[in-house]
């Protein structure tokens, strides 16, 4: 396919800082961003650990200068934060001369309102105050997003679980590789929610510890919130431009493991694919990969398959990994867009962020992540994986440009 | 671009699956909302599956089952949903256990069924498909935004074919809140009624139609599709008229050339108003309505896209479309034109092949 895609600009906010810079101190000095929830009301509270963004929806939007926030969800006040960062990291200032998109991704959107309005409905449904509902749909947060950064070109939203916002990168790159886009700012957003705290708990897959990502004790994820974006832009634009990017996306790939609507496939035959049609779309070969940031949430199945489709692409010699899930959170749909802000960062610093908490390799893989801070390497490429719901596997290669 | 519709299947509120819609069996409804014709599922998909799947997911794989025998195809090359508003029946009965329960002892179907990929990820599990699985769900851009994924993947060879779909589910509760939002009349006389007696508010409506887009035409093709336009939140009325005289010119057409425009007017009066006056330019053109068959949801527009590639086969403008202008002669070229709530604006153009 012709045509390639660069990033030239990034933007998070997670439970270990509100900004690009803050991130990339709490990485190297190992601070994890899991602790107490302090504002979701739910019975597991003082039980399950979560990875929250340091503000309250007030402070957020006080970042942003809005007074206020009945019509901004906690999902958009994140997304417009970490998308702004994006775009004026790319030193964008006027889009409108240049054909840009904006494709966000969310697993569950506005939820956080909706259940305070479902509390009430649920016994008459006359109740509830539909501004806590109006807010629900997937298409909020980035029509939200839009209007605030003045996208017009393409506006759309993908859903596909955990791994959402690596998808909505594809389909960014896409649009730009078929040259309907100069432009695309693509990344995720979601907010921490009653519906999925007791959701993953329903499927006891929550740790009452910190996460332990690809190690033997490993008994669960912790869940977290945020937000990741990325400005992909061509390669007409970034010659134009004469900025330097960070890097190119040199693959990317996604596959279905059509096993089961949760779990993945013993031998992790999506995981595999997934990241075997990125490579192959890179033309790099596997002793290429520098880095890989893991999915890694730390539960049995997800490690334990991971692991095996990366030992079966590499053929046993695994690249450096690790997950920074131990220090976000597993943040669902805005996972893969703060993976790889994340990734970008390893990249640029030549820095190799370590996982933490682990002390055991998994018995049946005998793998050992990334566990001290590893500087002054040559980071070259890094792969990224983001698995979710439905087997939907996908797989991010960024390189060097 | 090359890319042709090879197959269909549609669960509509009519007799979309075994033809009687275009046998002249128009289902009539009185209620407040249009609710798709269950097929016999077990016809379909497995028997667990017919007995605990959500009705949107039940929904979509039968769609996407009988579009794929359509097309006579086993293995697609990708699979890609749209959604608006995805498994709101799960997602509302989790809600409602999370509440009752007070959090404790919830079993986890109705959350691991409630994700928006969920009937994609059905499907390829039931197909035992590997191959890209993607679902778009924003607004009157799902399915939209689903087909641009599929048409650049197929001109780009990246995919032989894709089983592409457009589905939303409506619910008692959806139903409610929709009402309550304005989005839905308060008293409903009939579909029949929609665009003569003009109020405040749609009536509701539900669907799931999935196309096999595929590079190449075979002797069975219902049309091409030409091309898929989404234009979010445009200053004014005449930067949509402007838009659609673009995407005719960048395919060689002339507005003359358009021999039938399928608008989505939904009786709402709040908004019918910018159809007509996007479409003036239309005026000589057939104009037919589709709303009154499905009503109204994020979704629709794969409806009618079903319905064109149907008049494009069949030769024929059916009666029921309620097609202002001389319906004898067949159309080649089919514009469809829908909005959502005047901020999603969509074009999906087809032509005769």
């Amino acid at each position: 396919m012709p045509g390639r895609v660069f990033i030239t600009g990034i933007g998070i906010i997670s439970a270990i800082g509100d900004n690009v810079a803050e991130t990339l101190t709490s990485l190297i000095i190992g601070k994890s961003g899991i602790g107490k929830n302090t504002h979701i009301e739910s019975q597991y509270k003082e039980i399950f650990p979560v990875g929250e963004v340091n503000k309250g929806d007030h402070e957020l939007a006080g970042v942003l200068g809005i007074n206020d926030i009945r019509e901004y969800t906690r999902t958009s006040l994140l997304g417009m934060i970490a998308a702004k960062e994006a775009l004026s990291d790319a030193g964008l200032t006027d889009i409108s001369k240049a054909g840009t998109g904006l494709i966000s991704a969310t697993s569950v959107g506005g939820m956080h309102r909706s259940e305070m309005f479902y509390k009430d409905f649920l016994n008459n449904h006359s109740k509830g105050r539909l501004m806590n509902i109006i807010h629900h749909e997937c298409g909020d947060s980035t029509e939200k997003i839009a209007d605030i950064l003045g996208v017009k070109d393409f506006v759309s939203t993908v859903s596909t679980a955990c791994s959402s916002s690596a998808n909505s990168i594809m389909a960014g790159a896409r649009l730009i590789k078929n040259g309907k886009l100069q432009r695309v700012i693509a990344g995720g957003t979601d907010s921490l929610t009653l519906f999925t705290i007791n959701g993953f708990n329903s499927l006891m897959i929550l740790d009452k510890n910190k996460c332990r990502p690809f190690d033997d004790t490993r008994s669960g994820l912790n869940l977290g919130e945020g937000a990741g974006f990325v400005v992909l832009e061509s390669e007409e634009m970034v010659i134009k431009s004469g900025k330097k990017p960070y890097c190119e996306l040199k693959g990317y790939g996604n596959a279905c493991d059509a096993y089961h609507q949760t779990a993945s496939s013993p031998e992790g035959n999506g995981a595999y694919l997934a990241m075997k049609k990125a490579l192959d779309m890179s033309s790099l070969k596997e002793s290429d990969i520098d880095y890989i940031n893991v999915h890694g949430t730390g539960t049995q199945n997800n490690d334990l398959s991971e692991g095996k489709a990366m030992l079966r692409l590499f053929n046993g010699k695994v690249p450096p990994f690790s997950s920074t899930k131990a220090y976000t959170g597993h943040t669902l749909g805005a996972s893969g867009g703060i993976e790889a802000v994340i990734s970008v960062l390893a990249m640029k610093e030549n820095i190799l962020f370590p996982g933490l908490h682990f002390t055991t390799p998994i018995k049946e893989l005998g793998m050992i992540p990334v566990i001290t801070v590893q500087t002054n390497c040559k980071v070259n490429h890094v792969l990224s994986n983001s698995f979710g719901f439905g087997g939907n596997n996908s797989s991010l290669i960024f390189s060097q440009s | 671009m090359n890319v042709y519709i090879n197959g269909i299947g549609c669960i509509s509120p009519q007799s979309s699956t075994d033809g009687g819609l275009f046998s002249g069996d128009i289902k009539t409804y009185e209620g407040e909302f249009l609710q798709c014709i269950d097929p016999d599922y077990k016809l379909y998909i497995p028997p667990t599956m017919a007995r605990r799947a959500g009705r949107i997911i039940k929904m979509g794989a039968a769609a996407a089952r009988i579009c794929l025998h359509d097309a006579d195809l086993a293995m697609p090359g990708a699979i890609i949903t749209g959604t608006g508003m995805g498994c709101i029946e799960d997602t509302e009965n989790f809600l409602t256990e999370i509440i009752l329960n007070d959090e404790k002892m919830l079993a986890p179907t109705a959350f691991i069924q409630s994700t928006h990929n969920t009937a994609a990820a059905q499907i390829a599990i039931l197909l035992g498909c590997n191959n890209y699985n993607m679902t778009y769900v924003h607004r009157g851009f799902s399915f939209e935004s689903a087909l641009v994924d599929s048409m650049m993947q197929v001109d780009q060879g990246e995919s032989e074919n894709i089983l592409t779909g457009g589905l939303d589910e409506m619910t008692p509760g959806m139903f409610a809140i929709s009402r309550r939002l304005g989005i839905f009349r308060n008293s409903c006389s009939g579909h029949s009624a929609l665009f003569t007696k003009k109020a405040s508010g749609s009536i509701a409506g539900e669907g799931a139609a999935f196309f096999l887009l595929d590079g190449q035409q075979t002797s069975s093709s219902y049309c091409r599709l030409e091309a898929v336009e989404m234009l979010y939140k445009p200053d004014d009325e005449k930067e949509i008229t402007g838009k659609i005289l673009k995407l005719l010119k960048d395919h060689s057409l002339r507005i003359e050339d358009i021999d039938l425009v399928i608008s989505g007017v939904n009786g709402d009066e709040r908004f019918d108003g910018i159809y007509s006056s996007v479409l003036a330019p239309f005026k000589n053109c057939r104009l037919a309505y589709y709303k009154h068959l499905c009503g109204e949801y994020h979704t629709s527009s794969a409806f009618a896209v079903w319905l064109a590639a149907m008049i494009l086969k069949k030769n024929q403008v059916p009666s029921f479309l309620l097609a202002h202008g001389d319906i004898s002669t067949p159309p080649a070229n089919v514009l469809i034109y829908n909005h959502y709530l005047g901020s999603n604006h969509t074009f999906i153009l087809l032509r005769k092949c």
